[in-house]
């Protein structure tokens, strides 16, 4: 029993993780058609901003208390900085060659963890916990982590505040427009145009938490873990429906456990396979994804 | 005879400048493939060093191993844009029918015991194989999902090498083809020449199918698929079969270049199975031009040279004198890689290929207003 809890929380942790980088993917590509390649660098530069910032480097913040929030807060508006510029340098004057566009990011994809490395180092630099977040507790008889309590509540906040922002606020309802039928809305008057590059810092600040909290669960950073985390990011965002939020939270949340469950009842690194896997079968049953959104 | 000579009699004294420096240039560089195969073919017994582009001279076993990659990576390359550019067919899992190739081969030599040649057939015939089942599959989904499985695929596959199941596959360190069941002609440094040979050999056969299979009527029909599918539908031809003779055509040939690539670096490592890979195969066809016959082959071969040459540029004293601003960033080939190729993106649509088209564009619009301006007044 307190294996299986012990699964479920880590599973869900790692779901919150994918669904913080995918929820960004997901919304960047139901409205504007780029499949972002860059995204798990901005999730990369989160996480080197905030260990640059928790180690000491940036005056008030550091790896305990509310010096670790800052640090934190700071590594997030790093990458959304880095998604705003992003989108303004490098997929604007692209617009009218969505294929290209794609391409760029894949550029940028490359270019980022290996400029990371460069400064850095290629290898993984321990990540400084906060000590209020490094214990466990107690559930039903087992030992949790308290980081994965963080990410997937780092992981529902997100979630609830982009349903509210998309449901509630203007700008969100251009947003959900233009996922749903670009062409009509830009025939009706609004400029959609602008509404991408909020949806850039959006999904750069979701991803660069991601990256900034995920140094919590990884204990270190290294460049190459956003990109890594990334295709697991596409598996979820094609499994819940390209656009969908609700469906990428689903996905990755089922993503996370099936991973976890198989890597530790099989032999490691099925649960990988288990997962792409399932993400094909899934294809070829509802090609359109979970919710049945447009692919 | 007389009415073939007239047109041009006309067109020399309308422009005589213009068409005598035109006809001979024209018919000169119609051959320029055949010149450039045959100075590729004498490279081995070549002494003349070329500064900066090589380190020491051509046929130094060193450069020709490098060059021999270059002439890989570039028959790589033509392949994949068979889906890219021809097909319209973005597939992110090219690096698993490569891999398939090169590990089906080694590991079949070494668990089996086969000799070289059965072995690479049946690392031929599995690269074959598993383009058909696969592309079957995944062909049944379009657009950014046929992108996805196949990356799933890939990744699949990925993790499979990595995991070494039962010790085959040697895991993250690889394995290294076995020497003695290789022809004695193709190993060690002295051979280096063969292998080159056979890189070159690989990349003529691989133009020579491209070339072939886009100008034949199936080859009509992709090109079709990649304009507007649904046209071709309307004309009532189904696509999915097209596109899976293009699948298996591209995964053949990549498993091909496995075989050719195990040859070379005398091993099978998990580094040709990684997404990355891919990737760096899709960055090569944009970088030289997606869609043309000598295109993805150029780029190929840049971004193979760029890649080795940039790391030796990285590691020089030229670079290691320079402030950190600039040293840094220089030190990573991908990061320099990467940025290239965005580069390329903006300021050369259509890659390197249309480079010399895009001068002369720029160069004709600047020179006819003035033709018009003159009579205006």
């Amino acid at each position: 029993m307190s294996t299986v809890v012990l699964l479920v929380l880590t599973g869900l942790g790692l779901g919150a993780l994918y669904f913080l980088v995918a929820s960004g993917l997901s919304l960047i590509f139901g409205l504007m058609d780029v499949l972002n390649f860059a995204h798990g660098a901005l999730m990369s530069i989160g996480a080197y901003g905030t260990w640059w910032a928790a180690s000491g480097r940036l005056p008030g913040a550091g790896p305990g208390g509310l010096g670790f929030v800052l640090a934190v807060a700071f590594g997030t508006a790093v990458g959304t900085a880095a998604a705003v510029v992003l989108e303004l340098a490098v997929i604007r004057p692209l617009y009218t060659r969505p294929r290209e566009q794609i391409l760029a990011t894949v550029g940028v994809g490359l270019a980022v963890p290996a400029l990371l490395s460069a400064i850095w180092g290629a290898d993984a630099r321990p990540f400084p916990a906060p000590d209020a977040l490094s214990g466990t507790f107690g559930l039903l008889g087992a030992q949790v982590p308290l980081n994965r309590l963080v990410l997937i509540a780092a992981a529902v906040i997100v979630l609830i505040a982009l349903k509210v922002f998309l449901g509630r606020t203007r700008h969100g309802l251009v947003v959900r427009a233009g996922v749903e039928d670009r062409a009509m809305v830009t025939a009706l008057g609004t400029d959609v145009r602008k509404a991408f590059t909020l949806v850039f810092a959006i999904g750069g600040a979701a991803a660069a938490l991601g990256g900034a909290i995920g140094g919590l669960y990884f204990g270190s950073v290294d460049p190459e873990q956003g990109t890594s985390l990334l295709i697991f990011a596409f598996v979820v965002v094609v499994m819940g429906g390209m656009g969908s939020l609700t469906g990428a939270a689903l996905a990755s949340v089922g993503v996370g456990l099936v991973q976890q469950f198989a890597n530790y009842y099989t032999t490691d690194g099925l649960g990988d396979l288990a997962v792409v896997v399932l993400l094909a079968a899934l294809l070829l049953v509802r090609p359109r994804g979970l919710t049945g959104r447009l692919a | 005879m007389t009415t073939a000579t007239e047109p041009r009699g006309n067109a020399r004294t309308a422009d005589p400048h213009l068409a005598g420096r035109a006809g001979p240039l024209r018919r000169a560089t119609r051959w320029w493939p055949a010149a450039l195969l045959a100075v590729l073919l004498v490279a081995p017994y070549s002494a003349l060093p070329l500064p900066g582009l090589l380190d020491g001279p051509i046929g130094s076993p060193g450069n020709l191993q490098l060059l021999a990659l270059c002439l890989v990576f570039g028959a790589l390359a033509t392949g994949y844009d068979l889906l890219l550019g021809r097909t319209g067919l973005l597939s992110f899992g090219h690096a698993l029918y490569f891999a398939a190739g090169t590990y089906v081969t080694n590991t079949v030599m070494l668990e089996a015991g086969l000799p070289f040649a059965a072995s690479a057939v049946l690392g031929l015939l599995a690269g074959v194989a598993l383009a058909a089942l696969l592309g079957a599959v995944s062909l049944r989904v379009s657009g950014i999902g046929f992108s996805m499985v196949t990356l799933a695929f890939a990744q699949a596959g990925s993790i499979l090498v990595q995991r070494d199941p039962g010790g085959v596959t040697g895991g993250e360190e690889g394995r290294a083809a076995p020497a003695d069941r290789l022809p004695a002609s193709l190993v060690g440094i002295d051979h280096t020449a063969n292998l080159y040979w056979i890189a070159l050999a690989y990349l003529v056969l691989v133009l020579a199918v491209v070339h072939w299979a886009v100008r034949s009527p199936t080859g009509r029909v992709w090109e079709g698929i990649k304009e507007n599918e649904r046209r071709v539908e309307m004309l009532g031809l189904r696509p999915y079969g097209f596109k899976l003779i293009a699948f298996v055509l591209a995964g053949t040939l990549a498993a091909l270049g496995g075989i050719v690539y195990l040859l070379l670096t005398g091993g099978a490592t998990p580094q040709t199975t990684t997404s990355d890979f891919t990737l760096s195969l899709l960055v090569m066809v944009v970088l030289g031009g997606s869609g043309t016959r000598w295109g993805p082959m150029l780029g190929g071969v840049l971004y193979t040279w760029a890649d080795h040459r940039l790391g030796d540029l990285a590691g020089s004293g030229a670079v290691a004198g320079l402030p950190a601003v600039l040293r840094v960033p220089l030190s990573q080939p991908l990061f320099l890689l990467g940025a290239l190729f965005v580069a390329v993106i903006y300021l050369l649509p259509g890659g390197v290929v249309r480079l010399p088209r895009r001068l002369r564009a720029a160069r004709t619009p600047r020179a006819t207003p003035d033709r018009e301006e003159a009579p205006a007044p």
